[in-house]
C-alpha cells in the first residue's frame, strides 16, 4: 500500500504552528520530515518469525494516553548481549533460539519450591494485555503492550518463607547458542535482582507476550520481567531461576560498573549516568527529546522508596 | 598523468562510499529504530577509520616502498575531517537541538565528548592548512610540526571511543592497537640513530633540481612526506 493515512506520518507531532514559532521544533522537523516521506516508501514491516496468538483481557493497570512504539521496532531495536551488542543483532542472532520446552525453577526460601514447565507456569494467573513505559538507561524509550500478569501471584503460590527478603533472577546461559561473555562484554548468565516488596508490586509483570503474541526472542522468550519504572536492563530476560533469599543478590550490570549501575536502578531524571544526562529521553520514532519522568511516570511505586535518599540507593 | 589522476579519483569515490551507503540505508528507511544513534555512530567509526588509514600511509610507503602513497594523503585526511563534521553535527543538532547551554553541560562534564571535542578541534588547523598554500607559507618543517597533532586526535579518537562504550571494548581495543602501532613505527624511527635513518624519500622520478619561487623559497608541490 503506498498511500498512507496522514496521521500514520505523524504530522501531528510536527503542527504546523509550533513548527513556525520553535527553532529548535523545526530544527527537529526538518529530519522527521525526511523520515516521514521514505517512510511512504519504506517496506511494510519484516515479518516476525516463530511466535504464536496470545489472548489476554485489557489491564486496568495499563498506562493510558500513549502512543504505541511500532512492534517492527520494538523487535530491532534490542539490548540482548547474549545475543550481540549491537541493536538490531538479537533480532538475527537469536532467530533459531530453543524456547521449548522450557523450565523455571523457583525455589530458595520458599515453602513451595516448584519446577515449572512455561505451560504451567502460564496458568499460575490470568494473562493481561498491559501498556508500559520501558525507559533504557541509555536514555531511549519505547511503549509497548505485554502480556502476562503480576509476579506477585507466582510468588505468593510458593510461599515465600520469613527469611526471604529478596528475589534474585537467572537467564538462561547457553553457550551453544549464546556468544561467549567476551563477546557480550559482560559475565554470563545475566542475573538480576529485586528487593521482595519491589517483586511484589502489582506493576512488576512477569511476561509472556507482547503486541497479542508471544515473545520473540529477541524480547526475551519465552518468559521475561517487565518493571516499567526501572532501567530496561532490570527486566532481566529468558527466565530459568527464580530464587528468594535473605540478602541482597548480585546483579549483572551492577558488576560490571556499580557507579553506572545502582541495584535499584529506577528511572530518575536527577540522577545522572556518569557519561550521560538522563534528564531527557528519546521516544524511538520521534526526533525531538521528551523530558523523562521519575519513576518513569509510575507514581504509585514511590511508597517503596519512602525515606529513601534516591541519588544514594540509585 | 592520466593514469595517476584517475587513481586520485578513485580514492575519492572510494572515501565517498560510506557517505552515499549512509545515504541509500536512509533512503531505505534502514538506520534502525533509532536512527540519530545510528548516524552517530556510523559518522563516528568512519571519523576514526579514516584517521587510522591515513596514518597508515607513511608506514606503507617505507615498507612497501611506494611514495607515490603521499598524493592520497592530504585527501583521506580531509574526509575524516569531513565525517568529523557530520558525526560533530549530527551530535550538535539532532542530540543537542543547537542549544548551547546543553551541549556546553556535556563537553565539560562528560569525559568522553570533552576528549572528543578536544580531538575534533585539533584537526581543525590541519584541515584549514592542508592546502599547498598554506605548507609554503609555514614552511615544511613548521607545517610538519603542526600536523603531527593529528597524532593526538587519533589518541583522542580511541580514548573517546573507550570511554563511550558500556561494555563490549573489542572495537576501541582494536583501535588502540591499530593506533599504538601506527604511532610506536614512527617512535621507532625517530629513535633510530640519523645515520642508520633511510635517506628521505623522494618520489620518482626525483626532480632533477629543486624549484625555487621568486624570493628564493623552497616550492613543494605535495606536502613534506615524513609525518
Ligand atoms: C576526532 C574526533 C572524533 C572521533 C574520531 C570520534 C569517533 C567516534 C566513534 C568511533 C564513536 C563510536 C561509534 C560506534 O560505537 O560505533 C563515536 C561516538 C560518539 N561520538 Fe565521537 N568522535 C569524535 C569527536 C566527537 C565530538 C566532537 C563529539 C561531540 C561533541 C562526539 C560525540 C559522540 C557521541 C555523542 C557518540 C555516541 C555516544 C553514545 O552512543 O553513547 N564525537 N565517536
Amino acid at each position: 500500500m503506498l498511500i498512507k493515512q496522514a496521521d500514520d506520518l505523524r504530522y501531528s507531532d510536527i503542527t504546523p504552528k509550533s513548527l513556525y514559532f520553535n527553532r529548535r521544533r523545526f530544527l527537529a522537523g526538518v529530519p522527521a520530515a525526511f523520515l516521514g516521506a521514505r517512510e511512504l516508501l519504506s517496506p511494510s514491516a519484516r515479518a516476525r518469525a516463530g511466535t504464536t496468538k496470545l489472548t489476554a483481557a485489557k489491564s486496568p493497570l495499563s498506562t493510558t494516553g500513549e502512543k504505541i512504539t511500532p512492534e517492527d521496532d520494538v523487535t530491532h531495536y534490542n539490548n540482548f548481549y547474549e545475543f550481540g551488542t549491537g541493536k538490531e543483532q538479537p533480532a538475527d542472532l537469536a532467530k533459531n533460539f530453543k524456547t521449548s520446552p522450557w523450565t523455571v525453577s523457583v525455589e530458595g526460601d520458599v515453602a513451595k519450591p516448584r519446577k515449572y514447565s512455561l505451560e504451567d507456569l502460564m496458568k499460575v494467573a490470568p494473562l493481561e494485555e498491559r501498556v508500559y513505559r520501558h525507559r533504557c538507561v541509555e536514555a531511549w524509550s519505547i511503549v509497548v503492550p505485554w502480556i502476562g500478569y503480576s509476579l506477585s501471584a507466582l510468588l505468593k503460590e510458593a510461599e515465600p518463607t520469613a527469611k526471604a527478603k529478596f528475589v534474585a533472577f537467572e537467564s538462561l546461559y547457553d553457550p551453544k547458542q549464546m556468544l561467549s561473555p567476551f563477546q557480550a562484554g559482560i559475565p554470563l548468565p545475566y542475573v538480576e535482582g529485586l528487593r521482595l516488596d519491589e517483586a511484589m508490586h502489582p506493576l512488576a509483570l512477569l511476561t509472556f507476550g507482547m503486541y497479542g503474541e508471544t515473545l520473540p526472542p529477541q524480547d526475551g522468550a519465552p518468559v521475561r520481567m517487565v518493571l516499567p519504572w526501572k532501567y530496561g536492563f532490570k527486566s532481566v530476560k529468558s527466565i530459568v531461576k527464580i530464587r528468594l533469599v535473605s540478602g541482597q543478590p548480585p546483579c549483572t550490570w551492577n558488576e560490571v560498573g556499580a557507579n553506572e549501575y545502582g541495584f535499584y536502578s529506577n528511572v530518575n531524571p536527577n540522577r545522572d549516568h556518569p557519561r550521560w544526562s538522563q534528564r531527557k529521553e528519546r521516544r524511538l520514532g520521534e526526533f525531538g527529546k521528551r523530558d523523562t519522568l521519575m519513576f518513569n511516570g509510575y507514581p504509585q511505586v514511590a511508597g517503596l522508596y519512602s525515606g529513601m535518599d534516591l541519588l544514594r540507593y540509585y | 598523468m592520466q593514469k595517476r589522476r584517475g587513481s586520485k579519483i578513485l580514492v575519492f569515490l572510494l572515501c565517498l562510499v560510506p557517505l552515499l551507503w549512509l545515504g541509500w540505508r536512509a533512503w531505505n528507511g534502514r538506520l534502525t529504530a533509532n536512527p540519530i544513534e545510528f548516524i552517530t555512530h556510523y559518522t563516528g567509526d568512519w571519523t576514526l577509520r579514516l584517521i587510522v588509514i591515513g596514518l597508515c600511509i607513511t608506514p606503507l610507503r617505507k615498507i612497501l616502498n611506494q611514495p607515490d602513497l603521499i598524493r592520497y594523503r592530504r585527501m583521506i585526511g580531509l574526509f575524516a575531517f569531513f565525517y568529523g563534521c557530520l558525526h560533530f553535527l549530527t551530535w550538535i543538532w539532532l542530540d543537542k537541538f543547537f542549544d548551547p547551554g546543553e551541549m556546553w553541560a556535556d563537553i565539560v562534564k562528560r569525559r568522553y565528548i570533552t576528549v572528543g571535542m578536544a580531538g575534533f578541534l585539533m584537526i581543525i588547523p590541519l584541515a584549514i592548512t592542508s592546502t599547498t598554500g598554506w605548507i609554503r607559507r609555514l614552511g615544511g618543517k613548521r607545517w610538519q610540526l603542526l600536523h603531527r597533532l593529528v597524532y593526538l586526535t587519533a589518541v583522542c579518537g580511541v580514548v573517546h571511543y573507550f570511554w563511550l562504550v558500556k561494555s563490549d571494548i573489542r572495537q576501541p581495543l582494536l583501535y588502540a592497537l591499530l593506533v599504538a602501532m601506527l604511532l610506536g613505527w614512527r617512535l621507532r624511527t625517530w629513535m633510530r640513530p640519523a645515520a642508520k635513518r633511510p635517506a628521505p624519500m623522494r618520489k620518482t622520478p626525483a626532480p632533477p633540481s629543486p624549484v625555487y619561487s621568486q624570493s628564493g623559497q623552497l616550492v613543494e608541490r605535495e606536502p613534506p612526506a615524513e609525518a
